[in-house]
């Protein structure tokens, strides 16, 4: 394995939250190249706060977001995707009332050429949707949904991914698929800054972790340190499987 | 007095009763056959067949008006009060593009000394419509000006309050001040007497079934016709209009796919002011120039918008249909001067009922 000397994606001393109410009190986190890290916490410890800062859909009050080593603080959404960045948001993660194909399209929405290749790519890696593609998305189920989501994020041939909570109110099957695409993506070189609530599943597979409570770093290393630590354990992991 | 104060309570909690009892499947095909049932018994009677017909015509308008209206509710999710005066307005643009007239006192004009009208045969009757071809550049215009004047009112006014973060309510209020200021412009500039593109009496000509139609009214119907269908496929079959359906849909996930929320806004803005002027001119050319009759004609565009499902194009088009028809068969039954009254009715008729509209809303 090759040492990266600047990590793709970092995140350092982010304040963010909504209107006055603030959230993040100082956020850091990094991400190298080709790695998968996971952020577990608590609800409402600001996951989803923090990946919505970093991509832009919020405001950051105080602090730093680098991409590659380029400053890109408070740069918005549209711009973060030209970057070579992609989201897939926790909830309301696909178009409704857009077609499967049409959720793609919009995902490639930027893309100069080579729609019709990365969409054959995607219906590849995600045959479940491919037969469905003229379908409403709203007509998918949850699992189908998140597979769209993050074919959608993909449709740019992102650097980093970000992932909020993408095995969420799925059934173990479904979380199980759901996380094998993810490895196979990662796979393909795509960093990936993951948040989520199958802390346990999650970590196994990721190289690093942090958590996150209360708006602030709890803890942070290797995976495998996490998921032998005794306070996550009690705290986030549950008991032994 | 208690007794009037609870009633619109009472109505609303009948409705909510009804729907539930009945579902909202069921409440959606008592709707849907209640209106094709009156729709196709006016067109087949023949006391109201001629009325029908009228309707249409009607509708075709209305249904231009509506569909932008619900372009900008779709992407801008707020009810544009000004949509009917600014139709008016394109309305006039059109005019004086056409004829150059501004009114200098009352029922006295002053007129530029070139027009369009100077140029050779441009109001010789295209075939037997009572225009001619300088109308249709006059609209060409106005379709210019009123897509400009929209994005200079956004920037002005909307993009703002946008960056602000205001209410619905807030873009509601100010939309009426647009409304407000355009037509006190139209008075202003061109008083308010009706005026119309062209002088003289022109008949209707008589068709199969005993109806009478002013080529006119053929032309208006087809341009209404025509330009819903090419807003369908700008929304259906363009990268552009399913960058608009995605933003009416989510606006933070469009964004997160890399569209550039501004320039659709900015584009919806140019689609609507070029709807709208068309609307007006079409408006004009069925009714007349009129600096009361866009405020007048703002209640059923609405109507015709929630009828069909507000945020939905091919509803807005239907919805209007149905608006535009039952208005003028209402004529058969009711004084003419309870037009409105029937928009006012549907209106309220669906929002209880079936809020969602026919055809459910967003596309
Ligand atoms: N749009 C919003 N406006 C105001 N406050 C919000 C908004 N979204 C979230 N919050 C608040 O911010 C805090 C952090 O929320 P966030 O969604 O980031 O938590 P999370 O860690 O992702 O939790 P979960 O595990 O439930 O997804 C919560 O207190 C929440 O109530
Ligand atoms: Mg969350």
């Amino acid at each position: 394995m090759g040492v990266s000397i600047l990590p793709v994606l970092e995140v350092k001393d982010v304040v963010a939250g909504y209107g006055e109410v603030e959230i993040l009190h100082g956020v850091s986190i990094k991400v190298d190249e080709g790695e998968v890290v996971t952020i577990i916490g608590p609800n409402g410890a600001g996951k989803s706060t923090l990946m919505k800062a970093v991509f832009g859909l919020i405001p950051v009050k105080k602090g730093r977001i680098t991409f590659k080593g380029r400053d890109v603080t408070g740069s918005p959404p549209e711009k973060m995707v030209r970057f070579g960045l992609s989201y897939v948001p926790q909830s309301e993660n696909a178009f409704a009332t857009l077609s499967i194909q049409e959720n793609l399209e919009m995902g490639g929405f930027i893309r100069r050429d080579g729609l019709s290749e990365r969409l054959n790519w995607a219906y590849e890696l995600f045959p479940d949707i491919a037969s469905r593609r003229h379908e409403r998305a709203g007509r998918l189920s949850g699992g189908q949904r998140q597979m769209l989501a993050l074919a959608r994020a993909l449709m740019l041939d992102p650097q980093v991914l970000l992932l909020d909570e993408p095995s969420a109110s799925l059934s173990p099957k479904m979380v199980e698929a759901i996380f094998e695409r993810v490895a196979q993506i990662n796979r393909s070189g795509v960093a990936i800054l993951m948040v989520e609530q199958n802390a346990r599943h999650a970590l196994q597979f990721s190289r690093r972790g942090y958590v996150l409570a209360m708006g602030v770093n709890r803890l942070e290393g290797a995976a495998d340190e996490l998921l032998e630590s005794a306070e996550v354990g009690k705290l986030y992991l549950g008991a032994e499987p | 007095m208690t007794d009037a104060v609870s009633r619109p309570a009472d109505l609303v909690g009948r409705a909510q009763d009804i729907r539930r009892r009945y579902g909202d499947t069921a409440v959606t095909a008592a709707l849907w056959l209640l209106i094709v049932g009156l729709v196709l018994w006016s067109a087949l009677n023949s006391d109201t067949r001629q009325l029908f017909v009228n309707g249409v015509v009607v509708g075709s308008v209305f249904a231009l008006g509506a569909i932008g209206l619900t372009l900008i509710y779709g992407i801008l999710k707020f009810g544009n009060f000004a949509h009917g005066d600014l139709m008016m307005l394109g309305a006039y643009f059109a005019f004086f593009a056409l004829t150059g007239r501004v009114s200098e006192r009352p029922r006295f004009d002053k007129e530029l000394p070139w027009s369009l009208d100077s140029l050779p045969g441009a109001v010789d009757r295209l075939g037997d419509l009572t225009f001619g071809y300088g109308l249709i550049i006059a609209a060409v215009v106005a379709v210019a000006v009123m897509a400009a004047l929209s994005i200079g009112l956004d920037r002005l006014i909307y993009r703002p309050l946008r960056r602000r973060g205001a209410g619905i309510v807030i873009f509601a209020i100010a939309s009426l001040g647009v409304a407000i200021a355009a037509r006190s412009l139209m008075l202003i500039i061109w008083g308010p007497e009706p005026r119309s593109y062209v002088t003289g009496i022109h008949k209707a000509q008589q068709y199969p079934f005993d109806i009478r139609l002013k080529t006119d009214q053929i032309f208006i119907f087809a341009v209404a016709v025509g330009l819903a269908v090419l807003v369908y496929l700008l929304l259906y079959r363009t990268k552009l209009g399913k960058a608009m359906r995605a933003m009416s849909d989510n606006p933070d996930l469009a964004r997160v796919s890399g569209i550039n929320t501004d320039q659709i806004i900015a584009w919806t803005w140019v689609i609507g002011g070029a709807l709208v002027a068309v609307a007006g001119v079409l408006l004009a050319i069925q009714a007349q120039l009129n600096p009361q009759l866009g405020f007048v004609i703002l209640l059923p565009l609405f109507a015709s918008a929630i009828l069909g499902g507000i945020g939905n194009p091919i509803g807005a088009l239907t919805g209007a249909l149905v608006v535009g028809i039952a208005q003028e068969v209402a004529v058969e039954y009711f004084a003419p001067g309870y037009k409105s009254g029937v928009a006012f009715v549907i209106l309220i008729v669906i929002l209880l009922l079936r809020p969602r509209g026919l055809l459910g809303a967003r596309v």
